[in-house]
């Protein structure tokens, strides 16, 4: 079924390129009413749905802060769940406006898929979850290890350059989706699982007992993880950019959900500018003035975000570590608004 | 097509397949590296498919032509389990059966701290099953020689057989003849000729077994789930095959007093070949097709690594796509080609 599902998107994407030539994602989008966001199949604190069936994390806060930047309402975004697998596919067809599904910014994306990142919404790394019995302290001594991967990542891909730079051998189990890989964990098919750090704490919190697994110290790799759109669109690209860079300046100003209507009447002008009291942000980028309010008003700023889903209010408990602003001496730096 | 998705800055063409693949996979027939190419990925998707594609058909077939002729059996437990093992397995969707064995195999296994060994030469644990791979040495040359004039020899000894039974009518054991020359002829001269191979045991080291041959349960649980699935309606092909001959024909044979599986194999197959192979080349073709959905459980196979991850590495879609299905396609027209010449060879000839 994986299969067709590919093979039908592809002949889509033969008969949208060939038709729509130019396209121009905002008016589409403004005309459908709602945005199609394409989200992961369930990764905990990124996109997944919770008990009442509703999407939640920061992935989602993305797709949220798009659609309040555009209608004003962050209910008109629908969900799109997709694999690894399907994720670039379903863009370059246009099933999709807009890819927040962890999806690490490489060069060959960037440039030979026709794919645009408008930003890095959380700097991560690939690490090793394995049980503790099996008396494994590093990864370094992971030589001959069945590992459990999901298909068509970066995390692939790293595994080898890292088993290869250690002179040590790997047997790979690629699944669809990381469900399936948590479930080849737990039914012993593979000693480790590897995937974004972030992931892993999620996969913690899915196995029956979660003190008898642990994460191996190792980070092997970079992985900035963002929002994705199609080439060719600067217009769409821009407003995905901004709206990033909006949730961050929102933190750094400290704008919140719960201040930003008594913010309206602040004399910073940096603040009065980001609201919308003044400046042509939201015309530029062919938005309503309001744009950057309704982003805050509707999902908060990035700090609040980031707790909520996978920081300290939630229970993944993750480290804002690099992912603090760049003033608290971390690595998310959003350009000016002016 | 080709110039508008170009203008949207997505690369086209067939050089991704020369490109370095560097990613791992399971089980290869092949020598494969993650150094080599997404060319190389895409032959060990192929071979992996036709591997796994051929083994389901070998053992639909037999199951299926033993429950076919077990649903007619006279025994009426025999009748019965045959057609339960039919409507249960008919009716379950087989992405289903592919989920449920690769999870009672997983789940039923165990760790390979704890595996289940026979003779500390074969191991059986959820990382798959081990068994010792042959080093063949120079001298096991004598022996493949053996075995190829085994296999002439009973060419003429069937031949010769045939010819006797023509003329004089008696019976010549061949099977177990045959048999004899093709297992006793190359144990014989590899004895002689100094047991030129030795095995080469799996043996636990570190976390996992290393050395052997090893089938991994995916392999299992995916052939097992094919052939038990295609083989209900290869049954029911057999079936209809077998009902299809006239009763008269069955009686004749009885009244010359012929034993019954002599019946069967000689008077009813034959005719009911001609009714059982086109639908069964159709359950061929779907198996074909079905392994593919070896994806859900992570078996290598085309799907899985090509159109899958190979894909995803170098997101050219279109071209991954053409060629998968291309490959289907090819596999199909070839199984539609060798059945159907076997068909012709069934009819009877009309003069």
């Amino acid at each position: 079924m994986k299969f067709l599902k590919t093979a039908s998107l592809s002949i889509a994407t033969v008969a949208l390129l060939a038709s729509v030539s130019a396209a121009d994602t905002l008016d589409s989008v403004k005309k459908k009413g709602v945005l199609n966001c394409g989200v992961s199949t369930g990764i905990a604190g990124f996109s997944a749905t919770d008990s009442s069936g509703q999407w939640k994390g920061l992935d989602v806060d993305m797709c949220k802060a798009v659609a309040s930047a555009v209608f004003g309402d962050a209910s008109k975004v629908k969900y799109v769940s997709l694999t690894a697998k399907e994720r670039f596919t379903a863009l370059q067809s246009g099933e999709i406006d807009l890819l927040s599904r962890s999806t690490t910014w490489t060069n060959t994306r960037d440039t030979s898929l026709g794919l645009n990142f408008a930003g890095v919404n959380y700097y991560d790394g690939q690490g090793f979850l394995v049980n503790k019995d099996i008396g494994v302290n590093s990864a370094k001594e992971l030589d001959g290890a069945t590992v459990c991967i999901q298909a068509g990542t970066t995390t692939e891909l790293n595994l080898t350059d890292y088993f290869k730079a250690n002179k040590m051998t790997y047997k790979p189990i690629t699944y669809d989706t990381s469900g399936q890989t948590i479930e080849g964990f737990k039914s012993g098919r593979c000693d480790v699982v590897t995937s974004d750090a972030s992931q892993l704490y999620g996969l913690v919190l899915k196995v029956k007992d979660p003190s008898s697994v642990k994460v191996l110290p190792e980070i092997i790799s970079k992985e900035p993880l963002g929002p994705v759109v199609r080439q060719g669109d600067d217009k769409w690209f821009n407003i995905v950019k901004w709206t990033h860079i909006a949730l961050l300046n929102a933190e750094e100003f400290g704008i919140t959900q719960a201040n930003v209507d008594s913010m309206l009447k602040s004399k910073n002008p940096g603040i009065k500018r980001i609201l919308g009291e003044s400046g042509e942000s939201g015309k530029n980028l062919g938005l309503d003035k309001k744009w950057a309010y309704n982003i805050i008003k509707n999902v908060g700023n990035y700090g609040e975000s980031f707790e909520r889903n996978v920081g300290a209010n939630s229970p993944l408990k993750i480290e804002r570590g690099l992912n603090k602003l760049w003033n608290d001496g971390g690595i998310q730096y959003g350009a000016p608004i002016r | 097509m080709f110039i508008n998705i170009e203008k949207r800055g997505i690369n086209t063409g067939f050089d991704f397949l020369g490109s370095e693949a560097g990613f791992g996979i399971l089980q290869s027939l092949i020598a494969y590296d993650e150094a080599d190419s997404h060319g190389k990925v895409f032959i060990v998707g192929l071979l992996n498919t036709i591997l796994v594609s051929v083994i389901g058909i070998i053992f639909a077939s037999l199951i299926g032509l033993l429950v076919g002729v077990g649903r007619l059996s006279k025994n009426w437990m025999v009748s019965k389990l045959s057609m339960v093992y039919v409507e249960t397995f008919r009716n379950i969707p087989i992405l289903l059966q592919i989920l449920f064995w690769y999870n009672v195999v997983l789940a039923a296994l165990p760790s390979p701290k704890q595996s289940i060994s026979f003779f500390d030469s074969i191991f059986f644990n959820n990382r798959g099953l081990y068994i010792p791979k042959p080093i063949l040495e120079s001298g096991f040359i004598a022996v493949i020689i053996a075995f190829i004039l085994g296999i002439i020899a009973v060419v003429y000894l069937s031949n010769w057989a045939k010819k006797r039974h023509d003329e004089t009518g008696e019976e010549f054991p061949l099977l177990g003849t045959s048999l004899a020359i093709l297992i006793g002829a190359p144990v014989l001269v590899y004895f002689l000729s100094g047991t030129p191979a030795t095995l080469e045991y799996a043996q636990l080291k570190g976390f996992n077994f290393r050395g052997g041959w090893t089938l991994i349960p995916e392999l299992l649980a995916l052939s097992f789930a094919l052939s038990i699935y295609t083989a209900t309606y290869i049954a029911e092909a057999v079936r209809a095959g077998i009902e299809a001959v006239p009763k008269g024909q069955k009686e004749a044979a009885h009244a010359l007093g012929l034993k019954d599986y002599i019946i069967l194999k000689k008077v009813v197959l034959p005719q009911a070949l001609r009714v059982i192979i086109p639908p069964v080349i159709n359950q061929y073709l779907n198996l074909v097709k079905n392994s593919s959905l070896a994806t859900a459980i992570g078996y290598p196979e085309l799907v899985t690594i090509f159109s899958g991850t190979s894909l995803n590495q170098v997101g050219q879609a279109i071209e991954i796509i053409l060629m998968t299905m291309a490959v289907y396609l090819t596999l199909s027209i070839l199984i539609s080609v060798l059945m159907n010449y076997a068909n012709k060879k069934m009819q009877i000839k009309e003069r």
